[in-house]
This record gives structure tokens, sequence and C-alpha cells, in this order.
């Protein structure tokens, strides 16, 4: 269940408390986030949405351990990761995070299946061991056929497959979309949250995902407002989607 | 080893690019290994000389020659174990490029002041037996053909008008030091002395002797130099290393020349790759932070980049030396001995590979460093 309102103690997989980031540009201090509380079950999918420069993208970056809070914490099942060291960050982003890009990142010179085994070369596993788990992804997001396709060989809807793949290939704590469909057509995109859908469904993955696109918000089981830095609001997809007068 | 996919995909990301760099690594270690095969050609005579050998020359110079005479009492001063004596000949073989060195030798005392030269006691018998003979080293006997009984004509114009000397090829020389001269040619003092002018006639071009102990060198080398001091033919005595040291420095100052040229090589090279480099980092900004995002560390990063770099050094390195095994013996040849041997020794092949993963490593540092504080945060925002 997720809850924005919480700031004491929680059992929540992903539980954030007081957590601020303030930029410096010149000489001029800009607060990003403002003290979010924020509860994420283990299973949940949550659509962070807001105008641009509200701190959707800063937030998923706090989460996802790229970047440092101001002040607060971020916790994730037990580790309270805002005071690892850049190392520990690392090795903590490779065992819990699985990341999709709006634009999909993947490695140009490499196939479909190198750029999903690239997780996994940071694993002990096999050489064996590293194929079953590639082929295993790369057939949840119905690519199996495309393991020697380079990126450029591919669609923009099958590049987000692959890059989904790679995301879960390692089975990450939680996965964190960055406007997965926001270079995609209505078609490829509807395809995309699908399959999103299908992790969260079927394999309880817990997602959060940032998107401006209210049709694709409405896939989220909780659907969040975020508006100059603070969580203005939570609530039910279609009851978001009624209030933003969107579809 | 499960990096090795990754890099090499990066590797062959620009094959342009990728054949461009190698060629430079290439060109520069070719031109390594050439320079150093020239300098170690000029510095072996050095290398090679005897620690117990003293060379007289005349005073004035090289070219100047001295009383026989000398001989006798060189012999007499206490520490002297042995003296020799060569005469230059200058002619050449059937054509004026067919140059190699020739001396007329004093046969008595030759091999007991240079026993690394290895001569059949048969054939260096039936040497001495003939005045016509001669002797060969095995580097200038197969260039030109020559076996044991052929008959050798040599022009010759530097005593008196161009005529032509015949000899017996009465043996073939070694050498039992590695690197040593195998592309003399030994005539007898005696016939040489026999056929030139009368003002040439008696004379020594210079006189070598072997000493009792090497810690003999500064004594008996002033004692000579005294001894014929105010004389018509003053001399001066030197160690042999010293001696062939100053007989290369005629040339100019080649170890400087080509340590200069060497390093304009280096850092002209180091520049060319360091900005390859860094060019092929900064297009893969985004790629390297999505690397960082999903766990692979700084010194990971680090890693890909300094590989990638020391990859194409050592590969076109390695080109650069195959090409010059392959073309060192045939400019050596074409050269028809005017350098010294062209050897590309192991060490220099050593130094070469170890130069260039020296430039890989340095131009691959510093994109690598950039690319290993990448804030990926900051990276991502780029794309």
């Amino acid at each position: 269940m997720v809850s924005v309102n919480n700031n004491g103690h929680s059992t929540a997989l992903i539980q954030v408390r007081g957590l601020n980031k303030t930029y410096r540009r010149g000489g001029e201090e800009i607060q990003v986030l403002q003290g979010l509380n924020l509860d994420v079950d283990k299973g949940d999918f949550v659509a962070f949405m807001g105008p641009s420069g509200s701190g959707k993208t800063t937030l998923l970056n706090l989460l996802g351990g790229l970047d440092v809070p101001t002040a607060g914490t971020i916790s994730v099942a037990g580790d309270e990761i805002t005071h690892m060291s850049s190392g520990k960050l690392t090795e903590w982003r490779a065992r819990h995070v699985g990341f999709v890009f709006q634009m999909y990142n993947l490695i140009p010179v490499l196939t479909a299946y190198q750029n999903v085994e690239l997780p996994l070369l940071l694993t002990r596993l096999s050489g064996t061991e590293r194929r079953q788990h590639v082929e295993a992804a790369l057939s949840i997001v119905g690519l199996a056929d495309r393991t020697h396709h380079f990126p450029r060989q591919l669609s923009g809807g099958q590049e987000q497959r692959v890059a989904i793949a790679r995301a879960i290939v390692s089975d990450p704590t939680f996965l964190l979309c960055d406007e997965p469909t926001g270079d995609l057509d209505r078609k490829s995109a509807d395809e995309i949250m699908a399959l999103v859908t299908e992790l969260v469904d079927k394999h309880a993955k817990t997602v959060l995902m940032v998107t401006h696109d209210p049709v694709v918000a409405t896939r989220a089981q909780t659907v969040l407002h975020l508006e100059k830095g603070v969580l203005v609001e939570a609530g039910k997809p279609r009851q978001d989607v009624a209030v933003g007068g969107g579809a | 080893m499960k990096f090795f996919q990754l890099i090499k995909a990066n590797l062959f990301r620009k094959k342009v690019r990728l054949l461009l760099t190698l060629g430079s690594f290439a060109v520069a270690l070719f031109l390594f290994a050439f320079l150093v095969v020239v300098k170690e050609a000029f510095s072996r005579g050095v290398d090679i000389a005897g620690a117990d050998r003293l060379v007289v020359v005349n005073r004035i110079g090289l070219i100047q020659v001295m009383p026989i005479s000398y001989r006798d009492k060189i012999a007499a001063i206490p520490g002297v174990k042995a003296v020799t004596h060569d005469h230059w000949f200058g002619g050449v073989y059937q054509d004026e490029k067919n140059f190699f060195p020739q001396f007329a030798i004093d046969v008595e005392n030759h091999r007991l002041v240079y026993p690394e030269f290895i001569v059949p006691d048969v054939q260096w018998k039936n040497f001495v037996k003939d005045q016509q003979g001669a002797i060969a080293g095995a580097q200038t006997a197969k260039r030109f053909g020559w076996k044991v009984g052929d008959r050798i004509p040599v022009k010759n114009s530097l005593y008196g008008p161009t005529k032509s000397w015949e000899f017996n090829l009465d043996g073939i020389y070694h050498t039992e030091k590695s690197g040593g001269d195998e592309s003399q040619f030994w005539l007898q003092w005696k016939y040489f002395d026999e056929n030139v002018p009368s003002v040439m006639k008696s004379t020594a071009g210079w006189y070598i002797l072997r000493l009792d102990s090497p810690d003999d060198a500064v004594r008996v080398a002033k004692t000579i130099d005294e001894t014929f001091a105010n004389s018509s033919s003053e001399t001066k005595t030197e160690t042999e290393s010293a001696f062939a040291a100053g007989f290369a420095k005629q040339f100019g100052n080649i170890e400087f020349l080509i340590l200069s040229i060497g390093s304009v090589v280096f850092f002209t090279l180091l520049l060319v790759t360091g900005n390859t480099m860094a060019i092929s980092v900064r297009e893969r900004t985004g790629e390297l932070a999505v690397l960082k995002a999903i766990g692979f560390k700084d010194r990971s990063v680090l890693f890909f980049v300094m590989a990638e770099s020391v990859a194409i050094a050592l590969v076109g390195g390695l080109l650069g030396l195959g090409l010059a095994i392959l073309a060192i013996p045939v400019v050596g040849t074409a050269l028809n001995g005017l350098l010294p041997n062209l050897i590309l020794s192991r060490s220099a092949l050593v130094v070469g590979i170890g130069f260039a993963l020296a430039v890989g490593a340095a131009s691959g540092l510093l994109p690598g460093i950039g690319a290993m504080r990448l804030r990926v945060v900051n990276a991502l925002r780029r794309v």
C-alpha cells in the first residue's frame, strides 16, 4: 500500500522520510524536493506525474541511488542508502535496482542478448547460468527470437523491451522507469505498459514510474502528483485522471 | 574474460578510426625499431670492444699512418701482451656500391690480439702461406656468394692508379661474440706493403695491443704516447671502446639525434591516441553512465577505457615491430654495408612492446579517469 503521509515507522519495502533535495545554480538555491515522505510496499506499481521541473526525475534518481539527498533518508528492504559511499551505492544498485530509461539507452555495439547480459557480468554466475537468465528475460519481454539483433535492427518498442529485459534479468528488488513510453507511438507505448503491468501482476515486481502521459499512468495502481517538490495527492489512477481532466 | 565481448565490441565501434589509430602505432613502432637498430649498429663497436685492448692511432688523425717500427717499441712496454697492426685498404668489389671494410693485417699477431675471430686452423695456415691470400667474414662471403678457393678481384685507387688486386679466398671467419662484425676482408700486410707506393711502405694505419691486465690501460697508454712524443708521428692511445665511440661520433651525435626523433614520435603518438581515446569516451558518455547506473564500478569503467587503449597500442605496436622484423634485413642488404650490421635485437623488441604499452596506458589514462569521474545523473541528462 502506497502512503505519502507516514513519517514514522513502517514495514514498507521502500521508506522515504523527510526527503529534501536542493540544487545550487549560481548564487541561487533551488529546492527541488521538500520534506517528502513515501512508503511503497513490495508489488506496488506507482506512477509519479507532474509538470516539468517538479522533481519527478530527481526523486527517481534519489530512489535509485544515482544521486544523494540534501536531507532525509531512503531505506530499501532495511538498507539505508542515503549514507552509503559511492562504491557501496554502486554495489547496492547492481543488486536492487533495475533501470528503464526513456531513450532505452542500450549499448549500440552489443546485441540484444549482450545488452541484457550486462548486469549479470557483475555477478558470480557462470556463462551457462547467465545464458539461462538472459534467455528467460528475453522470453518474458517477447523477444526470444531477437537475441542476436543489434539495437539498430530493432524498432523503438523492441528496444525498450530489451531495456526492460536488462532491468529484470538480475531480479532486482524494484524497477525504476523514467518515461518508459516517452519516445514511443501509442501502440508501442500500450504494448510496453502491458508488459510492465504483467511484470507487476504475474511476477510481483515493484515498479516506480515517472510519466507525463495520463493514459500511461492509468496502468499504475497508484498515481502520485509532484508539484513544486511536494507530493500533493495520491489516489487511484482513474480518480487521478479525472482530477487531471485527462482521458 | 567475461568483459572481453564488451571491450571488443567497443574497439570495433568505429572501424576506420580503429585502423587509423592502429596505423599510427604501427608506423611509430616501425620507426622506433629502425632508430634503435641504427643506434645499436653505431654503438655495437663500443659494446663488443675488448676491455683489455688499446688502439694506437696517429695523433693528427685516423687517416695518417705511423711507421711500422713502432710495433717493436710498443711490444717492449711492460704490460703489453701482444701487438698487431692494420692498414685500411679501401677497395671495391666489381662495383662502387659493393662497399665492405678491407684491412691489410699482420698475420703473425692478429689472432693473438683478436681471439674472438674464429678461422679454422687449416684455412688460417693456407692464408699465411699464400701471399695473395685473403680471409672474408661470413657475412661478406654470403653477400657476394664467395666460397673458399675463389679468386677475388678488388679494385683500388687509393694507392696509385686504379688497379685490380687479385686475392685467393683462403678462409672465412666467424665471430664468437653476438653481434660481432663478420663483414671484414683481410689481406696480408706484406703483400700490401710490397705493392703500395714508396711513401706508404713500412707503415701501419693503427696498432692494436692486448694488455696483460685491463688495470694497466692508463699507464700503458700514457707510456706509448710519451714514447712517441715529439716524433714525426705522435700517437694517441685509447681503449678500444673509446676508439669505437669516437669513430661512431664522426657521424654526428647519433644517440642525441635518435633520442630527439624518438621523443617527438612518442609525444606525437601520445597526443594522437590520447585525443582519439578522449573523443571515443566523449561519444559514449551516455553508455558509460548507463553502465555505472546498472552497477559497474568506477574502476571497471576506467579498466574498460584503459583496456581498449592498451589493446590498440599492443596490436598496433606488434604490427609495426613485425613489419620492422621483415623490413630491416631488406634495408640492411640494400645499404650494401654503408652502415654496420642492422640487427633488431630481442631486447629492442621487448623495449618496443613496453613503449607501445606505456603510450597506450598513458593515452587511455586521462579519458579513463574522466569516464570514472562521470556523474551518472549529469551524464544521463545530456543523453
